[in-house]
């Protein structure tokens, strides 16, 4: 989908001033006395239920205490060679349905740790220092692996290997790397240029080279990749932004959601972005949460979020449906989309109640229309199956093995493209590193 | 031992950490962290699992002759903060329950299973030379590094006329120590009791006897508290208590203290020390080194954690000595020593103020009235026409104590400000108020 211009009526329009406040930091980070005082109350668990929890088995318990007894700097290096993306994941983890919501504390005193919060205070002053000291290369194998895409996948796995003496070409199909962090991530979770930052800290460790603008099945190909290195990586997410298939998705204001939030990702000036009065967010999971957060915060009048199912049945977290409402989105559930109406530009959308019966949603015949002057389409994203060539697939993921290995030897996949577990970043880092790991002892350097 | 749930953790990565190699009666261990003779060095079981979590050596729990002693049950009390932390405990616990030969065996083993770690035999005997000379020998043939001679436990033990009974007294902790460095040609510890007035006639007495280290403290005796509905001291064995030894966080000043002394004393300066005493944190082992410690041992921080506490031991003091550019222990060990002198050698025209902080202030006002009550009355609190408190420091009245900078809930809200006032270097011997100066 092409972005469509949309008028603004300048008046309604927020300041520049506001714009950037609504943009800031969700979570500001912790001041010392908050993250001593939160360390503070950890209880130390032993084989911790909150590690667990966590798809990278991040050592908690053990960083928090670091933190406490004041070694911040061997707090982050716990983190981060667990998670090399653990700054990203302190930001954008659903830690309410991940670690925080097993701390034993949630519990006992229904009040968990706030494990991400201390994390970041952790991991930080380590990338904004760039001291990527903390880890040392191994002496250089000679292998070369190539990795498609600079997602939190690809660069984790990159990052390992490097880790491991390997050389390391990456393939990024855009022109910076860091995958959703740097294009989809919600602004006020990844605020300034954290996203960069972060990946020049992991590049840091030397050995990885990335190559823009080369995609896979245009610039480069595997078969031709094979031949030049001794194992390839795939890490491509999901490319593909699935369609509504219904009249009126061409009209102007009708738009892809991530393609909505990359742009906004990108902005050097928020306040420029066009945003309308009346907007419909079409969704039910994150992206579809935060696509609607994030048309509030730039100035929409009004924000209804559209799902056809019910809020029990939202991929979207009920902390992350609260974060919606308390933004003043409205939350519409069992009601299907089935046109888009205007003349060249949308004006209004109808949609049709549906309700549950033995388990199937059904349509009950009962229409409705809401007037819109802008629609944001989030209902999933795909595999990009043409460049996939003999590489199986399982319910539309690439399909791997438990060292990540896909049918083709020496192939190896990871993150939102293989079916590992929820499509989050953390486990998409967690999935570089297995990859890394079967990669490696595939090249005959034994299990790590 | 029930299995972790946890998966497999895949961590592919190690970074690089300063050498904590140092040597103590010239005995090399991989780090400086020992687990001092206690419950976690009772049987091969708990010592093996401190070893592979990385600990460099354990003293193994205090050996006695046979029959072995018997325990009674409810064995620590304990002495929390009003959060959950626990400042300290105290235990009336003997000195190995088991059978000598037992942990004879176990130790040989141990030391064939991990042959890098360090094993010291702690022992205790009544105070006659064939005894102590005869268990000391068959410790020594189990394989141990060194034999330490506990002569601290202040609790069951000295009313048998050992522990604390033997290292209270410098004659006997000389002899005792004596006995043992004739019999064995391994290095040889003396373990000294803090409950006594003055650490270094011991001290001097285990150097005089012989002894290759001295290792201290010993736990501090203590009545730990007092069941207000038995009416009996804690813990409480069917209606009576006793007193106990304590340990931990809260014993770790007069343990420091007691280190220093030695370090600093011209006599025992050149001895070999073993810290203990409420080491928890890299921090306090750090404290301990520059006070003049070769090496560390640790009980109550492992007993109330784990032995999973030596990552950050290691990591922590590792990280320090990176940050501060020290290669190895030896590069910071005793750098406090010479700073550490009698009240009579401090500045007396040193001067501080207490300074606040108004952008960090939460305005609580503990630093007024704890200053107003019970020091200087030198913050003044000053009620604004928005209803909200100022605090501010009355320089002429602030005497530099600390007080407030103690109290005070908010880091670096209250610093303590160092004035220039361009007075030379003057101690209490040479100063003008001084009566008692003598006459030049
Ligand atoms: C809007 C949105 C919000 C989200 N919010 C959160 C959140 O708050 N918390 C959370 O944990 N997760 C969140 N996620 C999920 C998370 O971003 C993903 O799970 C994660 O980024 C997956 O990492 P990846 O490396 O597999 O893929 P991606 O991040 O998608 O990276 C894939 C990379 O491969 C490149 N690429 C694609 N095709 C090719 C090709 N053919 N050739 C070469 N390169 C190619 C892409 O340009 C990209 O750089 C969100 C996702 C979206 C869409
Ligand atoms: C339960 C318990 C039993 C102990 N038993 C012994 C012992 O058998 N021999 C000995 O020399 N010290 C014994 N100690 C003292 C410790 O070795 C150590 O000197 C003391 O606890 C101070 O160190 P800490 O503060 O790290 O615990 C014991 C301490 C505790 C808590
Ligand atoms: S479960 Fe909670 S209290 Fe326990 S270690 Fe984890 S964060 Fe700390
Ligand atoms: S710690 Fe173990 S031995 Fe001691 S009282 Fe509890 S269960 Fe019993
Ligand atoms: S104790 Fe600290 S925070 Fe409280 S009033 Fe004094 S300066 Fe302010």
């Amino acid at each position: 989908m092409d972005k469509q211009p949309i008028d603004n009526t300048k008046e309604s329009r927020l300041s520049a001033q506001q714009i950037t406040r609504n943009f800031d930091d969700l979570h500001p980070p912790l001041n010392a006395q908050q993250a001593g005082m939160e360390a503070s109350r950890c209880l130390f668990c032993y084989d911790a239920p909150c590690v667990i929890a966590c798809p990278t088995a991040i050592d908690i318990p053990k960083f928090i205490r670091q933190i406490a007894t004041g070694n911040d700097v061997g707090a982050a290096r716990t983190i981060l060679s667990a998670n090399i993306m653990g700054g990203t994941c302190a930001r954008a983890c659903p830690t309410e349905i991940l670690c925080e919501q097993k701390c034993v504390l949630a519990k006992g005193e229904d009040h968990p740790i706030n494990i991400s919060a201390l994390q970041r205070h952790a991991v930080d002053p380590v990338i904004a220092a760039a001291s990527s000291h903390l880890f040392a290369r191994k002496p250089e194998t000679g292998k070369t692996i190539a990795i498609i895409g600079a997602g939190p996948a690809g660069l984790s796995c990159a990052h390992a290997l490097a880790v491991l003496g390997h050389d390391v070409q990456v393939f990024e199909a855009r022109e910076k790397p860091g995958g959703l962090n740097e294009y989809g991530l919600a602004a006020y979770k990844m605020v300034n240029d954290f996203a960069a930052r972060e990946v020049e800290f992991v590049l840091g460790i030397g050995g990885i080279s990335i190559e823009y603008n080369k995609a896979l099945g245009r610039d480069v190909f595997l078969e031709q990749l094979q031949e030049k290195v001794d194992a390839v990586f795939i890490g491509i997410g999901l490319g593909n932004a699935n369609s509504l298939d219904i009249t009126g998705e061409s009209l102007n204001g009708v738009q892809d959601a991530l393609q909505f939030i990359a742009d906004l990702r990108q902005a050097k000036d928020k306040s420029a972005l066009e945003i309308g009065q009346q907007v419909i967010v079409i969704g039910g999971g994150n992206t579809a949460i935060d696509a609607a957060i994030q048309a509030k915060r730039l100035g929409a009048n009004s924000v209804t979020l559209v799902y056809r199912r019910g809020l029990a049945q939202m991929g979207a977290t009920a902390w992350e449906q609260d974060l919606a409402k308390t933004n003043g989105v409205v939350l519409l559930e069992w009601s299907k989309p089935l046109k888009i109406q205007g003349k060249t530009k949308v004006q209004s959308m109808v949609f049709e109640r549906t309700k549950l019966e033995n388990g199937k949603l059904l349509a009950t015949g009962d229409e409705f229309v809401l007037p819109a002057d802008q629609v944001l389409v989030a209902i999933g994203q795909s595999l990009e199956n043409q460049i996939l060539g003999d590489l199986k697939t399982k319910y539309g993921k690439i399909k791997v093995g438990d060292d990540g290995q896909t049918n083709i030897c020496g192939v190896f996949a990871g993150g939102d493209c293989i079916a590992s577990g929820e499509d989050l970043t953390v486990q998409a880092v967690q999935d570089g590193k297995i990859a890394a790991k079967g990669i490696h002892n595939y090249l005959g350097g034994g299990n790590v | 031992m029930a299995k972790s749930q946890l998966k497999a953790s895949i961590i592919i990565w190690g970074a690089e950490m300063s050498d904590l190699g140092c040597t103590i009666a010239g005995i090399e261990t991989i780090n400086p962290f020992w687990l001092a003779s206690a419950p976690p060095t009772d049987k091969q079981y708990n010592v093996e699992r401190a070893f592979a979590a990385g600990w460099g050596g354990v003293v193994w729990k205090t050996l006695g002759e046979d029959p072995p002693v018997v325990n009674v049950t409810s064995r620590y009390g304990v002495h929390k903060d009003m959060a959950r932390g626990i400042l300290g405990m105290n235990n009336i616990e003997l000195i190995s329950d088991r059978p000598l030969e037992v942990n004879l065996r176990e130790i040989e083993q141990v030391r064939k299973n991990y042959p890098d770690r360090v094993i010291i035999g702690s022992m205790m005997a009544p105070v006659e030379e064939e005894l102590w000379k005869e268990l000391a020998i068959k410790i020594a043939n189990s394989g141990v590094h060194g034999i330490e001679l506990n002569l601290g436990c202040p609790h069951g033990m000295c009313e048998r006329g050992m522990g604390s009974a033997i290292g209270q007294v410098p004659e006997l902790v000389q002899n005792t120590t004596r006995w043992v460095r004739e019999a064995v040609d391994i290095p040889v510890f003396t373990k000294l009791t803090p409950n006594t007035t003055d650490i270094l006639l011991p001290a001097e007495a285990a150097l005089a006897g012989g002894a290759d280290a001295v290792a201290l403290i010993n736990t501090v005796n203590s009545v730990i508290g007092v069941d207000l509905d038995q009416m009996a001291p804690k813990p409480v064995l069917d209606g009576k208590g006793t007193h106990g030894g304590y340990c931990g966080s809260a014993v770790k000043p007069i343990a420091l203290h007691m280190v220093a002394e030695i370090a600093r004393n011209a006599a025992t300066k050149d001895l070999d020390i073993s810290a203990i005493g409420g080491i928890t944190t890299w921090r306090d082992a750090a404290e301990f080194i520059a006070l003049g410690a070769n090496a560390l041992q640790v009980c109550t921080a492992a007993m109330l954690y784990g032995f999973r506490i030596i990552e950050d031991l290691n990591d922590g003091l590792s990280d320090f000595m990176d940050e501060k550019g020290y290669r190895n222990i030896s590069d910071f060990r005793g750098m406090a020593v010479p700073n550490t002198v009698n009240w009579n050698d401090l500045n007396m025209n040193y001067d501080l103020k207490a300074k606040i902080d108004q952008q960090t202030c939460i305005e609580c006002g503990r630093c007024h009235i704890a200053c107003e009550d019970t020091s200087h009355q030198a913050i003044l609190m000053q009620v604004q026409a928005d209803g909200s408190r100022k605090f501010s420091v009355i320089d002429d009245e602030c005497v530099g104590c600390n007080l407030c900078q103690m109290v005070c809930p908010v880091p670096e809200c209250i610093t303590m400000e160092p004035v220039d006032n361009a007075l030379p270097y003057v101690t209490w011997p040479d100063h003008p108020k001084n009566t008692m100066k003598s006459a030049e």
